[in-house]
Order: structure tokens, then C-alpha cells, then sequence
């Protein structure tokens, strides 16, 4: 089985990009991604998104890719898995490099939110949940996260205050990003004074209307030794879990996202404690903190004190969300797996400029579909 | 949220109308639709059974921000409800308001008209749950 490397990504600001076509970002991103790694094929295109079908009626995006490079030909396809869509689509990928049949694939993820009303959106961000169920009753996804958040603060006895510090540590990170949607810090009285979208969950624990795409270039072990660029080895694994939450044994952990974690440090051969950057999946602040439960980096009912503590921040002993993660950073949905892994790629090939934490060797994200019921887990290692 | 057409809605009445569910005969695991083979222990054979229709209120939240074809509702009370034989079940909650809720109290289902869609004026029923009269 051959190793994966990333060995070029590309990015584009994720914003309000009101003049952009989603073709165009998504176009944008691939292409930066071809020139970092010095390519310009590769055997292979998946693009992951969520919204695309719905908000811009546009689907077959893996042709409409493939055709806005230059690159028609070759085989390209789309790849969905709700908010996870981006980190499914490096799942793929990865896998057709494992297996020997490509020696670089390209995979990319993109949405463009702003192209809907709010009602639109919010419709569809609910496609990742029940229909027939929840979504029949107008439950959105947020109400879900609501419940949620309630039951997580009388079960363990913890505040609101507590987890709300999860946005304001994403906030401290984005500042200077230049790709980031929300460069800026907030105080906790920010969040804590914005209203409810669903209470008690504030809307600046959530994420907001946002446009942008990702892409990276994946590469076997021959084109690795052949690519001047800068290369990191990558590992992907996933999981899934039932759709609606309070169907589950516990609606307060997320067991998708325990296995996929298990599964990816075995694959890498690393522990916990050797994970030195992580991207969280925060997009609610009660998301954030039952997946450093979850995945085994704090005690059920105890990642507030990750953020109390401060071991989340760059100087950290567990720096997270190092480019401000969904909250600062920006969410949009089916982009957002191939942001966290590019974000990673950024930081272990030290090109992360003021936000670069010293001496990490190997990084992990961590990206969800609806509330957990997909989970990615991708670990990249520094190349020596 | 999708537009209603008759068949799709049609379909889950049972459910949506009476609380009737699909109850796995091995292993107990509630399906509130009919299904093929059981999520918990694939097992293949169910008997159909009525969920109670009292319950006590776990959790709850008002949905502010709605989704398409629910807009002229909203802000309404969506709630998490452990029914009498411990099945979970997200609702609507009806005649009441938000400040008389109380995390524990009993919930009764009741039936009512949960949207009307735009275009074709077709009325969707279905269960919402409120205070239990005492």
C-alpha cells in the first residue's frame, strides 16, 4: 500500500464573495493548489460539497471542475457526506493513492452560502439530518444543538460562561489570517450578549453565511520523491453513527468520532500526547467541547478546562484551531474539511507565518457530518 | 424544508398522526419508521406498537432563525421528551409558553396542524406534545 502525501494546497479567503462564482472559487483553489505542488495534471478530481445541489442547482461538479481546468479527460466526481463533504472527499482520494492506481489526485471542497435567502440556508444545512423526522417538524440544526447544549450543562454542572470561551479562543486566532472570514478578536461578553438563535446556544457560538473552497493535491510515494515542494504524509479515517443524536445510547458523546480517532493513531502510529496541533470541528462552541471529549483529549464533562487553562492557545501544549477553526476562520459546510487539512499542511511545512506553532510534528483534524453522525479524522506528519 | 407532496407525506401518517412505531423483536430498538433490517442488532422482524403519549421534558429550545416554509411560525418551542418506556422523541411543544416550562415536568402528545404548505395548500398534521392537563 503506498503512503500519502499532500504536496500542494491552495486556498481562498472565505468571505462574502458576492462578484465569485461557486465555479470560480472552487477553480481558484484547485489551481493554487496544482502551482503550489508544481503539477499540472494529476489522475484524478474529487470535490466535496454540501449545498452546491441545492443553493446554485448546480450538481456533477466533478465535470463542471474538471472543465473549468483545462482538464476534462480525466475522471472527477463528487463526493458527500453533509458538513464532512471536504474531508470525504480527501478520504477518496487517499484511498485511490493507497491503492496504487493514482500517482496524484486532486480534492477539493467548496460552497457558497451567500448565494441563498437565510431560510434557504438554514433548510439546507438541515439535508445532513433526519427529513422525515426532525426535519418535518422544523426542528434546524442549531435547535438540535440547543438540546443538546441544555442536557450538557445540567448533566456535568458547567455554565454557559465555560464553553462559550471556545469562540473567543477561535477569534484570538484568526487574527492577521488572510484567509480567515472574521480576522478580529471578541470578548466573552460579545458572545455571551449576542442573541439566541436557539437558546441557550448564542449566535456567535455558531457559524455564519460563508463562501470559499480548498483544495489539496495528494500524492503516492513516487511523485513524493520527484515534487520539490513541501510535502507532508497524511493518514484518513472515518466512521459513522445514527443520524439523529437522542437515538443514540448517549446523545452527549460522539461515538463516530471516538472510533475514527482510535482507528487514525493506530494507522499513524502515534499516541494522544503526540498530537501537537488540533483541528476541532466547532461548528457550535457545544460541538467544539463533546469533540475533545469524544476523541479523548479532556474527561467527559472537563474541556472547559482545556480553555480555562489555556492549553488550547499557540503557545499551548495542545494548540487548536491554530487559523480560527469554523467560528473565525469560517464554516462553509462542504469546504471545510479541506481548509482544516490545508491549515495543517500550512503549519507543518512552517509556512503557518504568525500563527506558526513551534516545534509540532504531526497535527490532527477532526471533521464532522451533521452532529457526529459522520466523522473524518485525518493525522498529517511533517516530513523529515 | 422540502414542499409536501401527498404520496411522501402520505407515507409516514402512522407515525407522524398516532406515535406508531416498529419495535425490534429481538433486541427491543424503537424505529419510528418501518424498517428492513434493525440499526441496533440487525435483526429482521418488528412488531408494530403505540408509543405512550406521556412523557417528561428533558430539554428545550426555541428555534429563532427557521428554515424555509416555517417562517410565519416561527419563534416556536422545539423540546426533547423521555416518553413512559424510555423512547426519546424530538417535538414541537403546543399551548404553552417558553417561561411555564420546566425541565422534568410530564408532556402529553396531542395532534395538530404542524405546517401548511405555500404553493398547493396542503395541511401537514402531526404530533406536537404540551403540558399534560392533571
Amino acid at each position: 500500500m503506498s503512503r500519502v502525501y499532500v504536496a500542494g494546497v491552495g486556498l481562498t479567503k472565505v468571505d462574502e464573495h458576492w462578484k465569485t462564482s461557486l465555479e470560480q472559487l472552487v477553480t481558484e483553489a484547485s489551481l493554487k493548489a496544482l502551482d503550489d505542488a508544481g503539477l499540472e495534471s494529476v489522475d484524478a478530481i474529487y470535490v466535496g460539497s454540501m449545498l452546491s445541489e441545492i443553493l446554485q442547482e448546480q450538481g456533477h461538479l466533478g465535470a463542471v471542475l474538471a472543465e473549468e481546468l483545462g482538464l476534462s479527460g480525466i475522471p472527477a466526481m463528487s463526493v458527500e457526506a453533509a458538513t464532512a463533504s471536504g474531508a470525504a472527499s480527501i478520504y477518496v482520494g487517499a484511498r485511490e493513492i493507497e491503492s496504487g492506481r493514482a500517482k496524484a489526485v486532486l480534492v477539493a471542497g467548496v460552497d457558497k452560502m451567500s448565494d441563498g435567502m437565510a431560510e434557504e440556508v438554514t433548510s439546507a444545512l438541515m439535508v445532513g439530518e433526519k427529513q422525515e423526522y426532525t426535519g418535518f417538524i422544523g426542528a434546524t440544526f442549531y435547535s438540535l444543538n440547543a438540546l443538546i447544549y441544555s442536557l450538557y450543562m445540567k448533566r456535568y454542572d458547567v455554565s454557559q460562561e465555560k464553553i462559550a470561551l471556545f469562540p473567543v479562543l477561535c477569534h484570538e486566532h484568526s487574527v492577521g489570517v488572510e484567509h480567515a472570514q472574521y480576522p478580529f478578536k471578541i470578548k466573552l461578553e460579545t458572545v455571551m450578549n449576542s442573541p439566541y438563535i436557539a437558546e441557550p446556544l448564542r449566535r456567535f457560538e455558531t457559524t455564519a453565511i460563508a463562501d470559499g473552497a480548498a483544495a489539496l493535491i495528494l500524492v503516492g510515494e513516487e511523485f513524493a520523491s520527484k515534487l520539490k515542494s513541501p510535502k507532508t504524509e497524511l493518514v484518513i479515517e472515518a466512521a459513522t453513527d445514527y443520524v439523529t443524536p437522542f437515538q443514540r445510547e448517549d446523545p452527549l458523546w460522539f461515538p463516530a468520532l471516538q472510533l475514527a480517532t482510535t482507528k487514525a493513531l493506530e494507522r499513524a502510529k502515534i499516541s494522544r500526547n503526540e498530537v501537537g496541533i488540533i483541528e476541532i470541528f466547532d461548528a457550535t462552541s457545544i460541538m467544539a467541547v463533546i469533540s475533545l471529549e469524544s476523541s479523548g483529549f479532556a474527561s467527559r464533562g472537563e474541556a472547559w478546562r482545556l480553555l480555562e487553562n489555556g492549553e488550547l492557545s499557540l503557545s499551548g501544549s495542545l494548540p487548536c484551531n491554530t487559523f480560527g477553526g469554523l467560528k473565525a476562520r469560517g464554516h462553509p459546510a462542504g469546504a471545510t474539511g479541506v481548509y482544516q487539512v490545508a491549515e495543517l499542511h500550512l503549519q507543518l511545512t512552517n509556512r503557518a507565518k504568525k500563527n506558526q506553532v513551534d516545534r509540532a510534528i504531526t497535527g490532527m483534524a477532526q471533521t464532522l457530518g451533521g452532529l457526529a453522525s459522520t466523522a473524518f479524522v485525518t493525522i498529517l506528519k511533517k516530513v523529515m | 424544508m422540502f414542499r409536501i407532496k401527498v404520496p411522501r407525506f402520505w407515507r409516514y401518517r402512522e407515525f407522524r398522526y398516532r406515535l406508531s412505531a416498529w419495535k425490534c423483536i429481538h433486541c427491543g430498538e424503537v424505529h419510528f419508521f418501518k424498517p428492513l433490517v434493525c440499526r441496533r442488532c440487525r435483526y429482521r422482524e418488528f412488531s408494530e406498537v403505540t408509543l405512550p403519549y406521556t412523557g417528561k421534558l428533558l430539554a428545550y429550545t426555541i428555534v429563532r432563525s427557521p428554515p424555509a416554509g416555517f417562517e410565519e411560525y416561527a419563534p416556536y418551542i422545539i423540546g426533547l421528551i423521555e416518553l413512559e418506556d424510555g423512547t426519546r422523541i424530538v417535538s414541537q411543544l403546543a399551548d404553552v409558553d417558553p417561561e411555564e416550562l420546566k425541565i422534568g415536568m410530564k408532556m402529553e402528545a396531542t395532534f395538530k396542524r404542524i405546517r401548511e404548505d405555500g404553493v398547493d395548500k396542503i395541511i401537514a398534521y402531526g404530533y406536537k406534545f404540551r403540558p399534560a392537563i392533571q
